[in-house]
């Protein structure tokens, strides 16, 4: 079973859809043909990928961890994400958007950002393209991240800090919605995850699509096969989505790590917010509850609706991890391999860490979705 | 349109503009401490239905004023059952109808959520953020149970989109007077009386204006075209700042007169 698209009206077996106020109706919709009509464009993709390799420097490699390895008691192999321009995955899914608002006529894009990894991907695209930027970010994490904020309006961004809520990434995309809104005939949401309201999960999934293409010819070339077990982190699940499509019409199993503050697979349960139907955590009411993770990429009580679906269907699942066994990760990955990661990835590795005995012997590829360096401040603080 | 009979609702706002009347809808925020009594102090300042609005925690279609208003509604421990609840207890004589976000009735579930304004007396519901393309499982509910589902149709739509709104929309059809969130504004959007136009040529349900109008004197310009407005940000304002009952009954009252005077 692989990871097909959805159905014209945008759905994953039972999630997605495009639940979103009826002014952005229309601009979903036209977001939807352009993106159909780009992505059989030979020119349109030849462009993209132009850019993924001059500019963001893919391919990515993949990478053996010999000493780690040897200390879990299994092979461990890393997609190299955090390598790529400007630190992280996201500019994958990032450079594509931009070049399809450009081919759309928008001259302004906005975006919504938890760890500031996406918004400063988007902050460098809009350059890249002479476009208008506005970052939404919720206050907590304008905080938590400073450096981030910095590149950002280094980039020529405006970065708005989102005080309403609970200041997280969860209000930053309210906050991004409201925005669009209100300026939908020049502007561009460029959402930073495989969620929302369709056509996103499916077309941030392409965009993110060369990870898993890259990875599984790489693991062919070294492994002469699949890898057993590939993992991923997961928040909105936008780098998990990349790397599983790759693989998820093949045998390898698939796991998404999310973080246990934030664990809507692991603890939601299904409802609607930010465009799409999804597994979520919410109170007997409804109220969408307010995510907690050291990750502030991962802060988020929500999940993109392909994942739901994964989930239901049992192609992929779903385990959650604390926020002690992240930092140990952090620093294991770091002492090991000389690879700081960032605490997003390093969930991903927290399990396996804490898996190893039943992923003994056995291939795991992890998605190494970005580089630590933004987080070592963080990390510093909370060993005093 | 529907071609069955028109609910409350409907029936209420036509007989209203049969009568040269233009349509007062104001919104209060339930669970907003004194907003019972603001409801019905609206309806007797000359309110022709009243919104109560569900706190939803994501509000993405709503400005500061009604997000601050919500927020302390929920921090106050509003429930859409308690709110519901309190409602069914009002008897202010014209029509009630709640707007809300979609999963506060999905979680719910539709036939339960839609049984439970009928049972409460509500005769309308606005979901936010639910389009025309997944209204079906609610509207089917709605429908089953006698809610009217009233739908938003914005300055950004086709005609054949409208159209198709106006079709499926029940009680009035909400105009959205400008590209934007809800939330007063020094003028009313010269997009209010486009949309208003537009609608007003292709159905016969009442169209009401939303969305920006924030004044007396914004409603009646609203109305030189339109059937009739709905006014949030500024009556939840006034409740938010202290004026209580009274002060959303003279505002409604001021709001009355000026749509009074600017009619035929």
């Amino acid at each position: 079973m692989g990871m097909s698209d959805p159905t014209p009206e945008g759905r994953f077996g039972d999630f997605g859809g495009c639940y979103v106020p009826e002014t952005l109706v229309p601009a979903c919709q036209e977001l939807d043909r352009a993106f159909r009509a780009a992505w059989a464009d030979e020119a349109f993709r030849r462009r993209l990928d132009d850019l993924l390799r001059d500019y963001a420097g893919r391919p990515s490699p993949l990478t053996e961890c010999p000493r780690l390895s040897a200390e879990l008691g299994l092979r461990l192999l890393l997609k190299r994400e955090d390598l790529n321009h400007t630190g992280s995955h996201k500019i994958n899914n990032v450079l594509g958007q931009a070049l399809l608002a450009e081919r759309m006529g928008k001259t302004r894009l906005v975006a919504e950002t938890g760890a500031g990894q996406h918004g400063v991907a988007t902050a460098t695209a809009a350059a890249l393209l002479g476009m208008e930027c506005t970052v939404y970010m919720g206050e907590v994490d304008v905080s938590r991240q400073e450096l981030n904020v910095f590149r950002m309006r280094l980039l020529g961004a405006e970065v708005h800090a989102v005080a309403t809520g609970s200041r997280t990434l969860k209000d930053a995309i309210n906050e991004a919605l409201r925005d669009w809104v209100a300026t939908v005939e020049r502007t561009h949401y460029c959402l930073g995850s495989v969620m929302g309201p369709h056509p996103y999960p499916w077309m941030v999934r392409e965009f993110h699509r060369v990870i898993g293409s890259e990875a599984r010819r790489q693991c062919a070339e070294l492994l002469g096969g699949d890898p057993d077990v590939v993992v991923a982190c997961v928040g909105g699940g936008s780098n998990a989505a990349g790397i599983f499509s790759g693989f998820a019409d093949g045998g390898s199993e698939l796991v998404g790590v999310e973080p246990a503050g934030g664990a809507a697979v692991g603890r939601g349960t299904p409802g609607v917010v930010h465009g799409s139907l999804s597994y979520l955590m919410q109170d007997e009411f409804g109220q969408v509850l307010e995510a907690e993770s050291i990750s502030a990429g991962l802060d988020y009580p929500g999940v993109g609706p392909e994942h739901a679906h994964l989930a239901r269907t049992g192609r992929a699942r779903y385990e959650n991890v604390t926020d002690g066994e992240v930092l140990e990760a952090f620093e294991l990955l770091s002492r090991t391999e000389g690879i700081i990661p960032a605490l997003e990835p390093a969930h991903g590795l927290a399990w396996i860490s804490r898996e190893r005995q039943a992923l003994a012997g056995r291939t795991v590829l992890l998605n190494l979705s970005g580089r630590g360096d933004k987080d070592v401040d963080l990390v510093m603080g909370l060993q005093g | 349109m529907s071609g069955s009979r028109p609910g409350l609702l409907e029936a209420s706002l036509r007989a209203a503009r049969d009568r040269g009347r233009k349509c007062l809808v104001p919104y209060i925020t339930g669970g907003l401490e004194g907003w019972e009594a603001a409801v019905e102090a609206a309806a007797a300042a000359g309110a022709d239905a009243v919104e109560i609005g569900i706190p939803f925690s994501d509000p993405v279609m709503d400005g500061p004023t009604i997000q601050a208003a919500g927020d302390r509604a929920l921090a106050a421990g509003a429930t859409p059952g308690g709110i519901v609840a309190v409602a069914a207890e009002l008897d202010v004589g014209v029509p009630l109808v709640v707007m809300t976000y979609y999963n506060i009735a999905h979680h719910m579930g539709h036939r339960r959520f839609a049984r439970s304004l009928v049972e409460a007396g509500i005769a309308g519901a606005i979901l936010a953020d639910l389009p025309l393309e997944e209204s079906e499982p609610w509207t089917a509910a709605a429908d089953d149970a006698g809610v009217e589902t009233v739908l938003l149709a914005a300055p950004t739509a086709s005609a054949e989109r409208l159209a198709a709104v106006c079709a499926r929309a029940r009680g009035f059809v909400y105009a959205v007077g400008l590209l934007g969130v809800t939330g007063e504004r020094d003028a009313l959007a010269a997009s209010a009386v486009v949309i208003a136009g537009r609608l007003k040529e292709i159905t016969d349900l009442p169209v009401l204006v939303g969305v920006g109008v924030s004044t007396p004197a914004q409603a009646a310009e609203a109305t030189t075209v339109a059937d009739g407005v709905v006014v949030g940000s500024a009556v939840v304002r006034r409740l938010l700042e202290g004026e209580g009952p009274e002060g959303v009954g003279s505002f409604v009252a001021d709001l009355r007169r000026a749509l009074d005077r600017s009619g035929p």
